[in-house]
C-alpha cells in the first residue's frame, strides 16, 4: 500500500525528470517556449508540493516544509534559474522519496524485532479445532498449539510435552522443555511437540499485548535528546527564515554594488536549508530502536529517558537475595563428630520435617528420601531456638546456638562459618552442624566484571542477611560496598545515602527482583526489576525489567544504551554541522540550492541510515 | 480514559512533534503522544469530554498533515 503510492511518485519524478531533460536539450532560441517547458516539468515534478503548501497556508500553516520549498524554487524561477529550479525540486523529491523508503524500511524492521503478536489461536470446541482471533478466547478455554506455531495466550499446558523457544522474550537462546502443569507465555514458540493448555490469561492481560504495549507507549516519556531537538526545531525555522529574509534585503541596501538577485539567490539556500525534518527524524527512530534492540535481548525499557539516563550510570546497587544469588537455600556442608554425616542429616530432616521454613525446605531436600512419620514420637518447637524432636527413641535438638547453650552452658559455637547454621545435638551431646547457605547465581560474577568494565564508578550491596553472609557473597563477586541487616525501611534510607553522594550528571540504579522493594525501584534514578516474566508486579513498579535471572543483562542494557547515545550524538553533530556549514557558503556565495538540498534531505537519508545501527544487536551479547 | 489511533502516512517527524504538542494542549486532554515510529498516538483525558477530544483531535492532525488519516486502533 505504502510502496504504491511511493510507486507513483517515483513514476511521475521519471516522466518529470524526461520533460526536464527535454527543456535542457531543446534549445528553441526562444526564451518564453524553453520558460514554458521547465515549467511543464516543475508542475509534474513538484506541484504536489505547491498544492500543500498552499493548502496548508490556508489552515494557517506557515513556514512548513513545502512552502519553503515552494517559495525557494519559485524564487529561483525568479531570478532566471529556471533549471536549478526544476533541478532542486526534482533533487528534492528524489531525496524525499529516499527518506519515506528509509523511515518505512526501518520501521518495519524495528517492528519485526518485537513480532512476538500472535495472529490465531487454535481454539477448541467439541472435537474440533477452530482457528480465531486470540481476543476471542476466554479464560479457561482449551487451545491446541502446533509444532512451529506462536503460543496465543499465556496459558498452562494440560496434556502434551514440547520444547518452547522464548528467545523473542527473553533473549534467550536455548529452548525451555514444557510438559503438563508447566506455565506458558504469550509469543513464545512452540518448537517441536504439539500441545494443549488451558487459557490462564485474556489476550489483552496476556505477557505478548503487555510486552508490545509497554515498548509501543515508551515513546510517551521522551529521552532529553528528543526533548532538546523538537524544542530546537521550533525557533529552528523562524530563525533561518529571518536570516533568509535579512540576507535578501540587507547587502543589497548597504553594499556598494551588490546585486540584488545574487543575494536574493542566497536567500533561497537559506530557505531550502530550514526545513526541520531532517534535523528530527533519526532521533525518535534511534530511540526506539534502541528499545526495540533491548526488548530483543529480553530487556524492557519503558522510556527513552530511561535507556538515555542508562548510559551515565555512575553507581549500581543490587539486592542481594534472588539478584545476585539464587533466593533458594541449600545445604553447602555437613560437619558431624561421633556420627555419620547422612545419619546427621537424616536425623535433621526428621526434626525439621514438620516446618515449611525455607531452611527445614532446603535439609529435606538435601536429605533427599521419604519421610517416614511413624519414627517420629514427638515434636516441640522451641520458638527463637530451634525443635526437639523424639526420632527413634533418641531426643534430637536442632537450632541455633542459643538452642545449644540452653541444653549445655559449655557450648562453643565454632568461629569462622559464613552462613545459617543449624547445630544439632543428639541426647544432650553436640553432634556437630549444617551450613546452610544461598548460592551465587554463575552470571552475578559476569554482570559485575561487566559493570568494571563499563567503568561503573562503583558498585553496592544492600540485603538483611547476616554482616558475614553479605560481606562474603560481595567479596566472592568484588562488589565495592556492603550494607547488611537492612530492614525494608532501612533499605530506603541507604539509597538516600547513596544518591546525596554522587555526582549531579551521573544516575543510581538499583537492582531487585521486584518482590518487597517497590519503594526502592521507585526512589533510584532507574529501578530495575529482574525475573519480570509473568511477574505483573515486577513490570509495574520498574523503568526497566530484565525478563530472565540474569543481572548481567544490566550490562547490555548499558551497552545498548551507550551504543543509542552514541549515534544520536553522531546524527545530531552531523545535521547540524553540514547545515551550518553550507548556511555560511551560502552567505558568501560559495553554496548553491543543490549543497543545500543535499544538507536537508541527503544528510537526513544518511541520519536515518546511520540510526538503523541500532539494530544490530548482536553487538550487545556479552 | 485512555484511547489509541493510528496515523497512517504520518511521515514528518517534526510534524509528530506538533500534533503530540497540539494535541496535548487541547481542552479535556490530560496527556498525549505520538510514537513516530509505530505511527501510533495515545491519548489521555477526560471521559466526560472524550467525544469532543476524538474531534479536536482529528481536527488538529488534518490541519497539520492533511494526508494523514487518523484511524481507532
Amino acid at each position: 500500500m505504502k510502496m504504491g503510492t511511493n510507486q507513483k511518485r517515483l513514476l511521475k519524478m521519471i516522466i518529470g525528470a524526461a520533460v526536464y531533460a527535454l527543456a535542457l536539450l531543446y534549445r528553441p532560441g526562444n526564451e518564453t517556449i524553453s520558460l514554458v517547458i521547465f515549467i511543464a516539468a516543475f508542475a509534474i515534478i513538484g506541484g504536489d508540493i505547491i498544492l500543500k503548501a498552499v493548502r496548508n497556508m490556508m489552515h494557517g500553516q506557515l513556514f512548513d516544509e513545502n512552502f519553503l520549498m515552494g517559495i525557494a524554487t519559485i524564487g529561483a524561477f525568479g531570478v532566471g534559474e529556471y533549471a536549478e529550479g526544476v533541478a532542486v525540486m526534482l533533487f528534492y523529491q528524489v531525496g524525499e522519496l529516499f527518506q519515506s523508503y528509509a523511515v518505512n524500511k526501518s520501521r518495519r524492521s524495528i517492528v519485526g524485532l518485537m513480532d512476538i503478536r500472535p495472529d490465531y489461536a487454535n481454539l477448541e470446541r467439541g472435537n474440533a479445532l477452530e482457528k480465531v482471533d486470540p481476543e476471542a478466547v476466554k479464560i479457561g478455554d482449551i487451545i491446541v498449539i502446533k509444532a512451529g506455531e506462536k503460543i496465543p495466550l499465556d496459558s498452562v499446558v494440560v496434556a502434551g510435552i514440547s520444547m518452547i523457544d522464548t528467545s523473542a522474550l527473553t533473549g534467550e537462546s536455548l529452548p525451555r522443555e514444557v510438559t503438563e502443569g508447566d506455565n506458558l507465555l504469550s509469543g513464545c514458540i512452540n518448537i517441536n511437540g504439539l500441545i494443549r493448555a488451558r487459557v490462564t490469561k485474556e489476550f489483552g492481560e496476556s505477557t505478548a499485548s503487555k510486552i508490545l504495549d509497554l515498548v509501543e507507549n515508551a515513546s510517551g516519556k521522551k529521552s532529553n535528546s528528543e526533548n532538546f531537538i523538537t524544542k530546537f526545531a521550533r525557533y529552528y525555522t523562524p530563525t533561518v527564515v529571518a536570516a533568509a529574509a535579512f540576507l535578501a534585503v540587507i547587502p543589497p541596501l548597504i553594499l556598494d554594488g551588490a546585486n540584488f538577485s545574487t543575494w536574493f539567490y542566497r536567500a533561497l539556500v537559506f530557505l531550502v536549508i530550514s526545513c526541520p525534518c531532517a534535523l528530527v527524524i533519526s532521533i525518535p527512530l534511534s530511540f526506539f530502536g534502541g528499545i526495540g534492540g533491548a526488548s530483543k535481548n529480553g530487556i524492557l525499557v519503558k522510556g527513552g529517558n530511561y535507556l538515555e539516563a542508562l548510559a551515565h550510570t555512575e553507581i549500581v546497587v543490587f539486592d542481594k537475595t534472588g539478584t545476585l544469588t539464587k533466593g533458594v537455600f541449600k545445604v553447602q556442608e555437613v560437619v558431624a563428630n561421633d556420627i555419620s554425616q547422612e545419619e546427621l542429616l537424616e536425623l535433621t530432616a526428621y526434626a525439621e520435617s514438620y516446618s515449611s521454613h525455607p531452611i527445614s525446605v532446603s535439609l529435606k531436600q538435601a536429605y533427599g528420601k521419604e519421610i517416614d512419620q511413624t519414627r517420629i514420637a514427638g515434636v516441640e518447637e522451641i520458638s527463637g531456638h530451634g525443635v526437639v524432636a523424639t526420632i527413634d527413641a533418641k531426643m534430637v535438638a536442632v537450632g541455633n546456638a542459643k538452642l545449644m547453650w540452653k541444653l549445655n552452658p559449655d557450648f562453643k559455637e565454632a568461629s569462622g562459618v559464613v552462613g545459617t547454621v543449624v547445630h544439632v545435638a543428639i541426647d544432650g551431646n553436640y553432634k556437630g552442624y549444617i551450613l546452610i547457605a544461598d548460592e551465587i547465581k554463575e552470571d552475578a560474577v559476569n554482570a559485575i566484571r561487566g559493570l568494571k568494565a563499563a567503568r561503573i564508578r562503583k558498585t553496592v550491596m544492600l540485603t538483611g542477611d547476616a554482616k558475614a553472609i553479605g560481606e562474603k557473597v560481595a567479596n566472592d563477586l568484588g562488589i565495592d560496598q556492603v550494607y547488611a541487616q537492612l530492614l525494608p525501611a532501612d533499605k530506603v534510607e541507604k539509597l538516600e545515602e547513596l544518591l546525596a553522594a554522587k555526582s549531579a550528571k551521573g544516575k543510581l540504579v538499583f537492582v531487585g527482583d521486584g518482590i518487597n522493594d517497590a519503594p526502592v525501584l521507585a526512589r533510584a534514578d532507574i529501578g530495575i526489576a529482574m525475573g519480570g516474566l509473568g511477574s505483573d508486579a515486577a513490570i509495574e513498579a520498574a523503568d526497566v525489567v530484565i525478563m530472565t535471572d540474569e543481572p548481567s543483562k544490566l550490562v547490555t542494557a548499558i551497552r545498548i544504551s551507550r551504543r543509542t547515545l552514541g549515534i544520536v550524538k553522531q546524527n545530531i553533530v552531523f545535521a547540524l554541522t553540514v547545515k551550518a556549514l553550507i548556511m555560511i557558503l551560502g552567505a558568501v556565495g560559495f553554496a548553491s540550492m543543490w549543497a543545500a538540498v543535499f544538507a536537508d534531505v541527503g544528510v537526513a537519508f544518511i541520519a536515518i541510515l546511520n540510526a538503523m545501527r541500532v539494530l544490530n544487536t548482536k553487538r550487545y551479547h556479552t | 480514559m485512555k484511547k489509541s489511533f493510528m496515523l497512517e502516512g504520518l511521515d514528518c517527524a517534526a510534524c509528530a512533534a506538533k500534533i503530540e504538542r497540539m494535541v496535548s494542549a487541547l481542552d479535556g486532554v490530560s496527556g498525549a503522544s505520538v510514537n513516530f515510529v509505530t505511527t501510533k498516538m495515545v491519548i489521555e483525558g477526560d471521559e466526560a469530554k472524550f467525544d469532543q477530544i476524538i474531534k479536536s483531535a482529528t481536527k488538529v492532525v488534518q490541519k497539520l498533515e492533511p494526508d494523514v488519516i487518523v484511524k481507532k486502533a
